[in-house]
């Protein structure tokens, strides 16, 4: 009996002990508390920047490869975040959409008060235009991304979602929900729409 | 020690050629560029800082961040702040008054303040504690516009890391509450926040990726983290000063679009924790050079 109790003892301290030996795990509430502490002089209006979403707590938890009924649910979270203009026409103008792509202004901190509208960063991440060089890598090439479709309206509508939403397409995508974090307008995405999937744009020449 | 005066002499004199730095490294790249210029101009750029790199071996001294090495020694050993003393009484985790060889094992946990620091974060507490300076007043501000001259604890920061030439980064990671950091450090590596959702993986993961055409080192990876680490704090030339460890994430942060982050705070130690240990084993060669 005493042997018994012994080994089974042994048995119950055996994962904790493993356990302790092993990196300490980090959740999400000790980063929240690390975080906290280290923007103490963050203004008021910039508070909400220190916190995340659901989508983003999921995303960073699972590194970006959320196991399957995460990932689904993120994108129905996401898709529902869309919205669209009222009278329907997801295509503005190229040639703002051109400015838009090329500008990273916004939203850092040496932004405020604002100068001007925010931009897109579209040229941080991909190339678009043949004429501009000085393109990313992050996301793939958009070059002839319109003519490469055929100027669909299904693809107008998959590229107006993506701009707005990433996430609603691929869970945890790298790309910016630069509509759903309010950092473009829908008038502004659509700009960009066009100037990905306008056959007269100079991304499709 | 005179020879030291003398040194520090010898290195002020050749500054005064270092102006022409900025050309030699960027070359064309803050024009707006013709774009069948893009790629070369990438190409000149590194050819640029190559060049220069191949200087530095041959006279360490031609480096401009030489000129806060002399700084942060005359700053660290002479006495100053409301009580008056040179900061030889600081323990940066060797002894009091221990620089050589401190920068290779940092961060690390310290017991009089019950916490991991990192070169940074130990130099604010050793003002403070031993030299009496306000710590808010310090953290002020911490890090100076382009074109300006790396602030007081920039410049003690990396005098402490060029005392470290040639070691290789070795954090010791005893203390339970090393590993703590080291662990927070990986998950905040990892963690999206912002109105971008940016995480520094976004940027720093994969291999052969560039934000417009500017290279990201992926640093989570130890072959590349080993190459780049140990080159902070550097003098960044398109910036013109020298930029440490805490600054350049600060900067990071900034791309981010989140708020100013606090130099010595936990986020940057850890994240710095998690990037020296990934680059353990990696040679400590400060002050480096960057774009
Ligand atoms: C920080 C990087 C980043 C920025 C900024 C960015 N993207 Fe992306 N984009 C990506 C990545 C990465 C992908 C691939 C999917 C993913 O992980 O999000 C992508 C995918 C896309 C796609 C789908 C491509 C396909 O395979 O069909 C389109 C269209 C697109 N981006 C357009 C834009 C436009 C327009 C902008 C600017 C308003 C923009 N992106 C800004 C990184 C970025
Ligand atoms: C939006 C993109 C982006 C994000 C997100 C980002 N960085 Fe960076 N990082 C850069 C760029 C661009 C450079 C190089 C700048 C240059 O060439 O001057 C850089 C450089 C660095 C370097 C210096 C590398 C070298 O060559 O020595 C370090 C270290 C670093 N980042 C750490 C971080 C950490 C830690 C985070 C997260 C807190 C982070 N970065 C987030 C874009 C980013």
């Amino acid at each position: 009996m005493p042997a018994f109790f012994l080994v089974a003892l042994i048995i119950a301290l055996l994962p904790a002990a493993s356990a302790s030996a092993q990196s300490p795990v980090i959740d999400s509430a000790r980063m929240q508390t690390a975080v906290k502490q280290s923007w103490t002089q963050a203004p008021p209006e910039w508070q909400t920047r220190l916190t995340q979403d659901e989508t983003m707590a999921a995303c960073s938890q699972y590194r970006n490869n959320p196991p399957r009924v995460v990932a689904q649910t993120i994108v129905a979270r996401e898709k529902a975040s869309i919205k669209y203009p009222a009278d329907g026409k997801l295509i503005g103008d190229w040639k703002k959409g051109q400015k838009l792509a090329q500008s990273g202004y916004g939203g850092r901190f040496t932004d405020y008060p604002p100068r001007t509208e925010n931009g897109g960063n579209c040229y941080a991440c991909h190339q678009l235009s043949g004429g501009e060089l000085s393109f990313g890598t992050l996301g793939p090439s958009l070059l002839e991304y319109g003519k490469s479709r055929k100027f669909s309206e299904a693809d107008v509508k998959a590229v107006y979602d993506r701009i707005y939403n990433p996430q609603a397409v691929v869970a945890c995508a790298s790309m910016p929900r630069l509509g759903a974090n309010g950092h473009l307008s829908i008038e502004q995405i659509k700009d960009l729409v066009a100037y990905v999937m306008s056959s007269d744009s100079p991304v499709n020449k | 020690m005179p020879q030291q005066q003398e040194e520090g002499r010898v290195r002020r004199v050749r500054r005064a050629t270092l102006w022409l730095l900025p050309w030699v490294v960027t070359g064309g790249l803050e024009i707006t560029l013709a774009p069948s210029l893009a790629q070369d101009a990438i190409d000149a750029s590194e050819k640029g800082i190559q060049r220069y790199r191949q200087m530095l071996k041959a006279d360490p001294w031609s480096n401009p961040a030489m000129l806060d090495v002399d700084r942060g020694e005359a700053l660290w050993k002479t006495p100053r702040g409301p009580k008056a003393v040179s900061l030889d009484g600081c323990d940066l985790g060797k002894g009091p008054g221990v620089v050589k060889g401190a920068f290779a094992e940092l961060p690390r946990y310290f017991t009089d303040a019950d916490r991991v620091m990192d070169a940074e974060a130990r130099i604010v507490w050793c003002m403070e504690k031993l030299q009496g300076f306000e710590r808010a007043a310090l953290l002020k501000n911490p890090y100076p516009g382009g074109g300006r001259a790396t602030k007081d604890i920039g410049a003690l920061a990396t005098y402490v890391a060029y005392e470290s030439n040639g070691q290789k980064l070795m954090p010791t990671l005893d203390h339970p509450k090393e590993k703590e950091a080291l662990a927070l450090g990986e998950a905040l590596f990892f963690r999206r926040g912002g109105p971008m959702d940016f995480a520094c993986a976004t940027c720093h993961a994969d291999q052969g990726k560039r934000i417009r055409l500017q290279g990201l080192p992926p640093l989570s990876k130890p072959v590349e983290a080993r190459k780049v680490v140990g080159e902070w704090p550097a003098y960044r030339v398109s910036s013109n000063h020298v930029m440490t460890m805490e600054h350049r994430i600060y900067d990071c942060f900034w791309q981010m679009r989140m708020p100013e982050v606090d130099l010595g705070s936990e986020v940057p130690v850890a994240l710095t924790m998690y990037l020296v240990k990934t680059a353990e084993g990696g040679e400590i060669n400060a002050p480096g050079l960057k774009r």
